[in-house]
């Protein structure tokens, strides 16, 4: 389909949704529960009026505030309400174009909503995911024209190195220079994957980007395909998350029957013909050569590097792998250029990032801030603050591959920089906040535990060396460590860090390296003096 | 590795049509195990050493090497799972929010750990991690129906009625 | 094309070697031992062990020397305080791991983990035993598997996928619950994919795998010659 016929296409659609005097849409995520009844409730109340043809019920994706949800949002106008249920739509209905139902109104100026910096969250929350029509309508696959119409290969690649653009999975590495690599790798065939498989617990950005706009990641796909030379893609996503997987089938069917996928596409020279493959809970395939290994039908155990993917990766060729968040973020830059995405964040950590805030916080859910926004104004503006008159002991951000930071660096900018100066990562945009009811060793022995049972087992440090680090956390919980425990903890920690294969081992010891720098005095009161010489306690 | 009778599934059964297509819509290759795997759990519940010998012999590949994928991974089952299952999340919004006490109780009333059936086959418990509804937690779920945001007060007697043991 | 030959620097020694070969393989070349244990010529590379790290002059990171390739002007270093500590450590922890008694084992004084626990000056383990409850396969008419003598440095595997091409064995499960596996979890003297040839228990390090009828100490492995077999069966395919 060329670009005359996907703006005609696009035009007519809005058109028809112009056609409607009021738009009701649905917030239809995971974390929304009840959605399908709300949307069942409401086209029921508007039929019961007799304005089917003034009103559109549709649902939407995720509208962020989580923890106020089910949302729903009216337009025009910008209403917003919260924690919708289904007996709520008759009088949402009744209220169009008159007074908002002021019981379930939340304030427009709200700062969960007014302090964030939408990017790749745009569109979520605004569209119908399942309409291929609402994303073309929004200005979607417009990207993708550019790109195939006037631009060539190396010049997507320059544009996205310009841009800044750093991969959003955890690693932080530069996405352009990625591609650079895996465009000049020589072979004759090349693979694209996207990394669905969003394993950090405690983290759903991707989840949510993938139930909201799938096409945004199909386009951010097929660009990356097109600029280092790739016909085949990939994307693997959590076995947990069945409505994205859901989603994003009838995506790509969508896009393969209009010429935007497959052979040809756009009438270009282009091919490119993607697969979802499902992941089947393992934390480890996160990591790149572990989901290469799990796509090629086996055990996910990671691969030494180098050689890295790009240069050999799935079945021994050269292969692009990125986030969902990172693909996301390649049509809004090519739309508006690498220059505005480097405008945005700091000046080695560029544009926006999504983030998953939970835990001890009043606004759970998901937002999207330029980098470089504090943690106090992400947690006390945006977030709300900590609720029932806690006070917040700690961020916790990376997951299991993270560390703690405590209140005293609450002014900190957000940046892959500044994160790892603290002794933490940015990871895949999991913060977690903790307040002071919650011991810094429990946490800490929770994600040793994690570790210990995701680790796949290949290599020595990570297998015995986390079963070791949990069992001494254990009997630091337990309030009876002793010194010489203190000393093999550390020793342990920084074995498995360095001697490890792969990501997930190295980083394995983050948390308690963390929490050991700033929450010492956790470890040393829960220490007794050692037992007396001859007795030796398992 | 000889594709013999032995190995070869009852040709009636349409559960095997089923998965014999996503074999093939792979072209039978080492690649497809996964899908494949998924496919027949869905179709059978579980994945017992008959079902996994068909597997390995239709794709080719070692009997050794299909079962240490299957234990690999957290979501495949050798055992089939009891009438109802609870799913408990424990990613770390949920364990701050008190799934681990979730879990302490359900070993404690129902003598069940994550892993386990009970031995009347009425109940599963498995644990998930993480679910994905951060921001519900902590969230569990019966039969895979969401809840989030309970306490542990409520959580427990939403359990309890579910499983018909109101007290 | 000839392989271009680079010369590099291992422990203050120039040496010299293909482009594609391995700081392991030039380091034994020329008489500079690094300790291994998942390793085994003939069989393909995984770099599980880390035993064989060593560190290379310009890189924060160490690197295991088994699948690091060489390169031109390298400077690796193979000894020194860190590096022993570490190899140590690794050993400790494999010991602590399972049941390894030595004063029981038909391995005892022909044992690859004996072996590095004495070179590394090893007396005692810090870390306390895990005592996992392990079993023994003693239902091959020939050969008897014992976990609690494993490593799970994957030789056994390896030999049989790509010398033997039976595929009798692999791991199940993950992480510390792994463990080798024959075909669909059956008893070793059942399997049907296994042909008896016994290379797996010859290149097994320890006493996990061993012939029956042996008693303590009594098991010397006689390594196949795995690059013999390798060039071999390459020629065949020709």
């Amino acid at each position: 389909m060329r670009r005359e016929e996907l703006a005609a296409r696009a035009a007519e659609h809005q058109r028809r949704l112009d056609g409607f005097a009021h738009h009701i849409l649905v917030c239809a995520g995971l974390g929304c529960p009840d959605n399908e009844a709300i949307v069942v409730a409401l086209r029921r109340a508007v039929a019961e009026r007799q304005m089917e043809n003034r009103v559109l019920v549709r649902k939407a994706g995720c509208m962020g505030l989580c923890a106020l949800g089910p949302i729903v949002l009216i337009q025009p106008g910008e209403i917003a309400y919260q924690t919708v249920r289904p007996d709520d739509a008759a009088a949402i209905v009744a209220s169009l174009g008159q007074e908002p139902v002021q019981r379930l109104l939340l304030p427009s100026d709200l700062p969960f909503f007014a302090r964030q910096h939408k990017n790749v969250l745009a569109l979520s929350g605004r569209i119908d995911p399942e309409s291929i029509d609402d994303y073309l309508a929004a200005g979607g696959y417009g990207a993708l024209l550019t790109v195939l119409t006037g631009m060539r290969p190396v010049d997507v690649v320059r544009s996205i190195q310009e841009s800044g653009l750093r991969g959003r999975g955890g690693a932080g590495y530069p996405t352009g220079l990625k591609w650079a690599t895996v465009a000049k790798a020589t072979g004759d065939r090349k693979y694209l994957i996207c990394n669905g498989d969003e394993g950090d617990p405690g983290a759903f950005m991707d989840r949510s980007i993938l139930e909201s706009t799938p096409h945004a990641v199909l386009e951010g796909m097929i660009i990356a395909a097109y600029a280092v030379g790739a016909s085949q893609g990939y994307i693997y996503v959590r076995a947990e998350y069945p409505l994205a997987v859901k989603r994003l089938r009838l995506a790509i069917r969508e896009a393969e029957r209009s010429n935007l996928l497959g052979r040809a596409i756009c009438g270009s020279g282009f091919d490119l013909t993607l697969q979802i493959r499902l992941g089947a809970g393992a934390f480890v395939c996160g990591e790149e050569t572990a989901l290469i290994e799990s796509v090629e039908g086996r055990r996910g155990i990671p691969r030494p590097r180098p050689p890295y993917p790009a240069e050999k990766g799935l079945w021994g060729c050269p292969t692009l792998i990125n986030n969902v968040e990172t693909y996301a973020n390649i049509p809004p830059i090519v739309r508006n250029g690498a220059a505005w995405f480097a405008a945005l964040g700091t000046d080695r950590s560029k544009g926006t990032k999504v983030f998953a805030l939970t835990g001890k916080i009043r606004h759970t859910g998901l937002v999207e801030v330029p980098m470089g926004m504090s943690l106090r104004e992400i947690i006390f503006d945006i977030g709300g603050g900590i609720p029932d008159g806690h006070a917040l002991k700690a961020v916790q951000t990376g997951g299991p591959s993270g560390g703690c930071i405590p209140a005293d660096f609450l002014d900190t900018p957000v940046s892959y920089e500044s994160l790892h100066e603290l002794g933490s990562i940015m990871g895949s945009g999991g913060m977690i906040v903790i307040d002071e009811t919650s011991s810094m060793i429990d946490v800490v022995r929770y994600f040793m535990e994690f570790c210990m049972e995701e680790s796949c087992g290949k290599c020595v440090p990570c297998r015995a060396g986390t079963a070791q680090i949990h069992r001494l956390l254990t009997r630091f919980q337990e309030r009876r460590a002793t010194a010489a425990d203190l000393a093999m903890l550390e020793s342990l920690c920084d074995l498995v860090k360095h001697a490890s294969l792969c990501g997930l081992g190295q980083s394995a010891p983050n948390p308690v390296l963390s929490t050991l720098r700033y929450f010492r005095q956790e470890y040393l009161d829960r220490m007794v003096p050692a037992e007396p010489d001859g007795e030796v306690q398992p | 590795m000889p594709v013999n009778e032995s190995t070869a599934p009852p040709a009636d059964d349409t559960r095997w049509q089923l998965i014999d297509r996503v074999m093939q819509r792979l072209d039978r290759r080492p690649d497809a195990l996964i899908e494949t795997l998924h496919a027949a759990q869905d179709a059978f519940g579980y994945l017992d050493s008959t079902t996994l010998a068909h597997i390995a012999s239709r794709l080719r590949l070692p009997p050794a090497k299909v079962f240490g994928v299957v234990t690999f991974y957290n979501h495949f089952r050798l055992k089939p799972k009891g009438e109802h299952t609870l799913a408990v999340c424990t990613g770390t919004a949920c364990h701050l929010k008190g799934n681990d006490k979730m879990l302490a109780w359900m070993r404690d009333r129902y003598h069940l750990a994550p892993g386990d059936t009970s031995p009347d086959n009425r109940l599963s418990l498995v644990e998930v991690r993480c679910v994905g509804a951060c921001a519900l937690a902590p969230v569990f779920l019966p039969d895979g129906a969401l809840v989030g945001k309970k306490s542990f007060g409520e959580a427990t007697a939403i359990i309890e009625e579910w499983l018909g043991d109101a007290p | 094309m000839t392989t271009p030959i680079l010369t590099l620097t291992i422990d203050g020694r120039p040496v010299s070697g293909l482009a594609t070969e391995t700081v392991l393989q030039v380091a034994g070349e020329n008489g500079i031992a690094i300790p291994t244990l998942c390793f085994l010529d003939g069989l393909s590379a995984t770099g599980a062990c880390r035993l064989c790290m060593v560190e290379i002059e310009g890189s924060a990171k160490l690197h295991p020397a088994c699948v690091t390739p060489i390169q031109e002007g390298m400077v690796v270093t193979t000894q020194s305080e860190r590096l022993r500590s570490y190899r140590r450590a690794i050993v400790q922890l494999l010991f602590a791991e399972r049941n390894h008694v030595c004063a029981v084992c038909v391995s005892n004084g022909h044992c690859e983990l004996q072996d590095l626990a004495r070179e590394l000056g090893i007396d005692h383990i810090d870390f306390p035993g895990r005592y996992p409850a392990l079993a023994v396969d003693a239902s091959h008419s020939r050969f008897v598997l014992d976990h609690n003598r494993c490593v799970l440095c994957t030789r056994c595997v390896r030999v049989c996928a790509e010398i033997e091409g039976a595929h009798t064995w692999d791991v199940k499960n993950r992480g510390i619950r792994s463990q080798i596996v024959a075909d669909l979890d059956t008893p070793w003297g059942t399997s049907t994919t296994c042909t008896g040839c016994g290379k797996c228990v010859h290149v097994c390090p320890t006493g996990a795998l061993s012939e029956k009828g042996r008693s303590v100490a009594e098991m010397q492995k006689k390594r196949p010659a795995l690059p013999y077999l390798v060039a071999n069966r390459a020629e065949e395919r020709r």
